[in-house]
């Protein structure tokens, strides 16, 4: 029993380095994080006076941020219903049997091996509308020598922000109904972070085919037979039978690719910037300029805090439903 | 090249031609929309200075030629109408920060993830379940709500600024997905195979080096090939931690060159050529174990 004993502590020995690396640089810096969004730390040097949650306010009353919280959201719901529809549509077809799929699966998937700064250099020329005197460039230009001139925009310069106008039909009605909130820019949609988002997909869109395409494989063919026998067509196929079981490969592709996009950053870096009128400006950008080229370490902290919570209320319960699951098993 | 070995599965019905080449035509229209960025890459990378205006964007480059590349490696004067002083660097330099940075992390990282993985898997003790998704959630967090006092710590250890700090940085984060890797990878390893070591007299090292090592060796592919990609394409601690341009890694460095309107834009495709390079390489070579990363990420393994 003693030589149990010692390999018992053995084992803990060699778990403790990382579980204390962890209770350090993860729980305790995010302790330090939260703790210091509630300080006047709003210059270089450290000034650990509490305020409360005065950053906070602050913050929240701030356009920028305003304006931030909208572009993650239409870009998370943009970014979303894109990959999983793409995801979704190359992985059915991609099942049906086709020659050369390994060759198409790589295609596919390829981009989620690059930097996103790499996919955002890239990306910024190819959405680059050109000027009026020096004429289109990238996609507008490939438009135009294909005959598709009337697609051409312009992409993330566009600074437009599609919103419900108060003075229309709708608009008034939301102000009669007390909601005239709705009718403000910052619950629209910016027209130039579509730019972003069409890189994301191309980004991430391979890897919902990939987990759509390992959960088709994973449906027993018989099940799909005995629907067939049964006269189903193979749409009802689909709608009935797959659509259900890959419900879970869903939910897992959503909370995965929507914490990357609450965290979003590199690729608004290398591709726009905060853009015009912080048209593709988001929480991560802004929380890095304001606390190392602004210094204001306080309000840093606070958006840091905000952008935590939220993708800990997207991350948690995940991490807690599969890992009890297995516990089961 | 990427050689999952998911089967094309049997029972589907074979439907009509006209629908089968609606499937194909789909799914090569998808293939040339991933393509697209490769393809202005790789032609505007090879096009000589001469041949290179924005309007010519899609034409195919005269001959081979590789200035753009030389140039974005080496370094050179700006783009005409800048001035004979302006004068950018290379990323030849850059480039050889990021091996120096990824090589060695990626090592640690994997050795520190298997001692893990082992202890998690095959020496459970009470409150391990409870620890292991604790452990876990360092790998979805923001990095943002860490980075302020990472950026102190790092001062106060002298590590601030430098590829060694960066290499530590990485290693710290790198422990909740190299955890995870390794302990279902082992957690596969049947009991009996351990119990057997252990009534040939193996202790606690013994059956490490003798039963589980000798089988992880994919396991060590997978968990590397995924902390090489995920420290190679980095930006944010990059960006964070260093900030001296001779020192910085690729990606930081690439930003900087695109950022800066003084550098021709061949030469920048070319810069993003080489910043993807290695780990596109990974990926052609060593697709299949990158897939199992990916899917060990999304955590049902």
């Amino acid at each position: 029993m003693r030589h149990i004993h010692w390999e018992r502590i053995v084992s803990i020995l060699l778990l403790s380095p990382s579980v204390i690396a962890v209770a350090i640089f993860v729980y305790g810096f995010i302790g330090f994080t939260g703790f210091a969004s509630l300080t006047k730390w709003n210059q270089l040097v450290p000034n650990f006076t509490l305020v409360g949650l005065d950053n906070y306010r602050s913050l929240f009353a701030n356009p920028r941020f305003q304006i931030d919280l909208r572009n993650t959201v239409v870009f998370t719901l943009l970014f979303l219903i894109l990959c999983l529809a793409i995801g979704f549509l190359l992985a059915v077809l991609l099942d049906q049997r086709i020659r050369g799929e390994g060759i198409f699966r790589s295609i596919y998937l390829f981009p989620m091996a690059i930097s996103f700064i790499v996919t955002g250099v890239v990306w910024r020329w190819l959405l680059n509308p050109g000027t009026v005197e020096g004429g289109s460039t990238g996609v507008n230009l490939l438009f135009e020598n294909l005959g598709l001139g009337f697609l051409k925009w312009g992409w993330f310069t566009d600074p437009n922000v599609l919103y419900i106008r108060p003075e229309s039909g709708i608009g008034q009605l939301l102000q009669r109904i007390g909601l005239q909130m709705f009718t403000r820019p910052t619950f629209g949609i910016s027209v130039a972070i579509i730019s972003v988002v069409l890189a994301a997909t191309w980004q991430m869109s391979g890897y919902t085919m990939a987990l759509y395409l390992a959960g088709l494989r994973s449906i027993p063919d018989e099940l799909r037979e005995a629907a067939r026998v049964d006269g189903a067509s193979e749409f009802q196929v689909l709608q009935h039978i797959i659509v259900p079981l890959l419900r879970p490969i869903t939910l897992s592709a959503v909370i995965i690719l929507g914490h990357i996009s609450l965290k979003i950053y590199d690729l608004v870096v290398a591709m726009t910037g905060p853009g015009i009128g912080f048209s593709t400006d988001v929480p991560a950008y802004f929380m890095w300029e304001t606390t190392f080229e602004g210094n204001r370490f306080a309000r840093g902290a606070s958006i840091a805090t905000i952008l935590l919570v939220m993708v800990a209320v997207l991350i948690v319960p995940y991490l807690v439903s599969s890992t009890r699951q297995e516990a089961e098993i | 090249m990427n050689n999952e070995r998911a089967e094309p599965r049997v029972g589907v019905k074979p439907r009509g031609r006209w629908s089968r080449l609606l499937i194909y035509a789909v799914l090569t229209i998808f293939a040339a929309f991933y393509l697209l960025p490769v393809y202005v890459l790789l032609i505007t990378g090879m096009k000589s200075f001469a041949e290179v205006s924005l309007s010519r964007m899609w034409a195919l480059p005269s001959g081979l030629h590789f200035d753009s590349f030389v140039k974005a490696w080496t370094g050179g004067t700006a783009a005409e109408g800048f001035g004979e002083l302006a004068r950018f660097g290379g990323l030849g330099k850059n480039f050889l920060n990021s091996v120096s940075l990824a090589v060695p992390a990626t090592l640690i990282s994997a050795m520190i993830g298997s001692m893990n993985g082992y202890v998690l898997s095959k020496w459970k003790f009470r409150g391990s379940e409870v620890l292991f998704p604790l452990l876990l959630f360092g790998m979805f967090i923001p990095y943002q709500s860490i980075l302020i006092p990472l950026m102190q710590t790092l001062s106060k250890m002298r590590l601030y600024g430098s590829i060694a700090g960066l290499v530590f940085v990485h290693v710290v984060y790198g422990i909740p997905i190299t955890t995870l890797i390794f302990r279902n990878y082992y957690a596969a390893v049947p009991t009996e195979l351990v119990e057997a070591a252990r009534l040939d007299g193996a202790d606690i090292f013994g059956i490490y080096r003798h039963v589980l090592f000798p089988l992880s060796i994919p396991g060590f592919v997978v968990v590397m090939i995924w902390q090489f990609t995920s420290i190679w394409n980095d930006f944010l601690f990059a960006v964070t931690v260093i900030g001296n341009p001779e020192v910085q890694p690729i990606t930081v460095a690439l930003n900087n060159l695109a950022g800066s309107l003084i550098v021709e834009w061949n030469v920048q495709m070319a810069g993003a050529l080489l910043a993807a390079l290695p780990t596109l390489l990974v990926y052609i070579f060593l697709g299949r174990y990158f897939m199992r990363g990916l899917m060990a990420g999304s955590l049902k393994g």
